[in-house]
């Protein structure tokens, strides 16, 4: 099988320039349908690294993204605020991003990391190997997270839940009204 | 080694975004970018050359079963993509309050300490 | 809030049951092709919320009340740890312990699939509420709440 890493470079540059079209520009609708165009791209790029299941959760979600940003935006205000030149948090990202480098350097130069490609799989292995005897699943990355580690998805479903109840307790309206008891969620 | 690079560019476009813009829209657009970044990096760790996804079908040697891609980063983005999902409900909906209690969008007004 | 135009609600009369029968069938196989639990919550969720946005509030809180929605997202969350204490028959939290059948078939590997189902209506049902409390917001201008001298 040839190498994918033409089309990965191809939709890693699309997705570096549709996030610098959804910050550098001034309308908000237009941000949004960039930072969406961004997701669907990484979809896509799911796709083309070998992780079917993330594709299908990842595509679905950025639906969602899109229609909760403009739901939750756009019908308000649609002005843009006078642009500024911020020095510092130019300054303190760009310290930030040489930091990353230099942690890069540190980690690639002395070949603790793997190479793109060549994943080291020491858990894996056994998951993969012993995936379908053990629980019957045909697909292995749904016997790892719902049988070989169940506690994780437990730890998920909670902070899921949380941050929805969280979302729903900003958005309930009660109190008082001119003397009168209101409580309507 | 490149691929590397660029998930590293985009995270800190996503970080700046967050930190130097003041319409608080485009502080979330920044979380949301940075989401992205992160998921990409776990799975690009988990690639094998020439590898298939990860789904076992009837009759697959054992051979066959060398070339699976890794499933674990697989496993974490699952929920990571999901739990990104609820957050950004939750900065949505503290958006909306913030505007009705403010009248703007924009952060220095809002950050103004009122007597 | 208002629904959408003629056209809009028919086509959505026709579709939003194949939308649910195709994330049930996400749901249901994902221990065997790509998907499970999660895509297939949101892709259910996705349902309920064209039919909110098309037709309306009213019509979509009939379909799915909102005492309905917080009873299944905590009965989906709790049938999860349930499962889960189940195990400790066998031995282990989280064991594998309901019967397997061959592999391949609809109805193999044990909990996964119980775990699948509960996760989906929980990851559903929320999502579903949440939209729902952000367009059915009723918005009060900043100029009413200075006139009520709630600010």
């Amino acid at each position: 099988m040839e190498s994918i890493t033409p089309q990965l470079y191809t939709l890693l540059v699309f997705m570096v320039i549709g996030s610098v079209i959804a910050i550098e520009t001034r309308n908000l609708l237009s941000a949004v349908i960039s930072v969406s165009a961004v997701g669907f791209a990484l979809s896509v790029a799911f796709l083309f690294l070998g992780a079917p299941d993330i594709a299908i959760t990842q595509l679905v979600v950025e639906v969602l993204v899109l229609v909760i940003l403009i739901r939750g935006t756009i019908l308000i205000d649609n002005t843009a605020i006078e642009a500024h030149r911020d020095t510092l948090a130019l300054v303190a990202s760009l310290i930030f991003f040489g930091m990353l480098l230099g942690f890069g350097a540190m980690i690639f130069g002395s070949r603790g990391f793997p190479e793109f490609g060549e994943p080291l799989m020491r858990v894996s292995k056994v998951y993969v190997h012993t995936g379908l005897p053990a629980t019957y699943a045909a697909n292995i990355v749904t016997s790892v997270i719902l049988d070989f580690r169940g506690y994780d998805t437990l730890g998920e479903a909670t902070v899921l839940f949380t941050s929805i109840l969280g979302a729903l307790a900003i958005l309930r309206r009660g109190g008082k009204v001119s003397g009168k008891e209101v409580a309507t969620t | 080694m490149t691929v590397y690079f660029l998930c590293a560019v985009l995270l800190t476009m996503g970080l700046y975004c967050l930190v130097a813009k003041k319409n608080i829209v485009k502080k979330v657009i920044g979380v949301c970018i940075m989401d992205y970044a992160v998921n990409l990096y776990l799975i690009i760790i988990g690639y094998k050359k020439g590898g298939i996804a990860p789904i076992v079908e009837p009759g697959m040697s054992a051979e066959t079963l060398e070339k699976f891609v890794d499933p674990l980063p697989q496993a974490l983005v699952l929920t990571s993509i999901v739990i990104g999902l609820g957050v950004l409900a939750l900065m949505v909906s503290m958006c909306i309050r913030l505007y009705e209690r403010h009248g703007t969008f924009d952060m220095s007004q809002i950050s103004k300490l009122r007597g | 809030m208002k629904g959408m135009t003629l056209i809009v609600r028919t086509v959505t009369d026709f579709v939003v049951g194949f939308i649910v029968v195709f994330g049930a069938y996400i749901v249901l196989y994902g221990h065997l092709t790509p998907g499970g639990g999660f895509a297939g919550g949101v892709i259910v969720a996705c349902a309920f919320i064209l039919l909110l946005l098309a037709h309306g509030g009213d019509v979509a809180y009939s379909k799915l009340p909102e005492r309905v929605g917080h009873l299944l997202d905590s009965s989906g969350a709790l049938a999860f740890l349930a499962i889960a204490w189940f195990g400790l028959i066998g031995g282990y939290f989280f064991m594998n312990v309901l019967g397997k059948g061959e592999p391949f078939h609809l109805f193999s590997s044990g909990s996964i699939l119980a775990y699948n189902i509960a996760i989906a209506f929980k990851v559903g049902s929320s999502l579903f509420l949440v939209f729902a409390a952000l367009a059915t917001f009723r918005r009060r201008s900043f100029r009413a709440m200075i006139e009520d001298e709630l600010l």
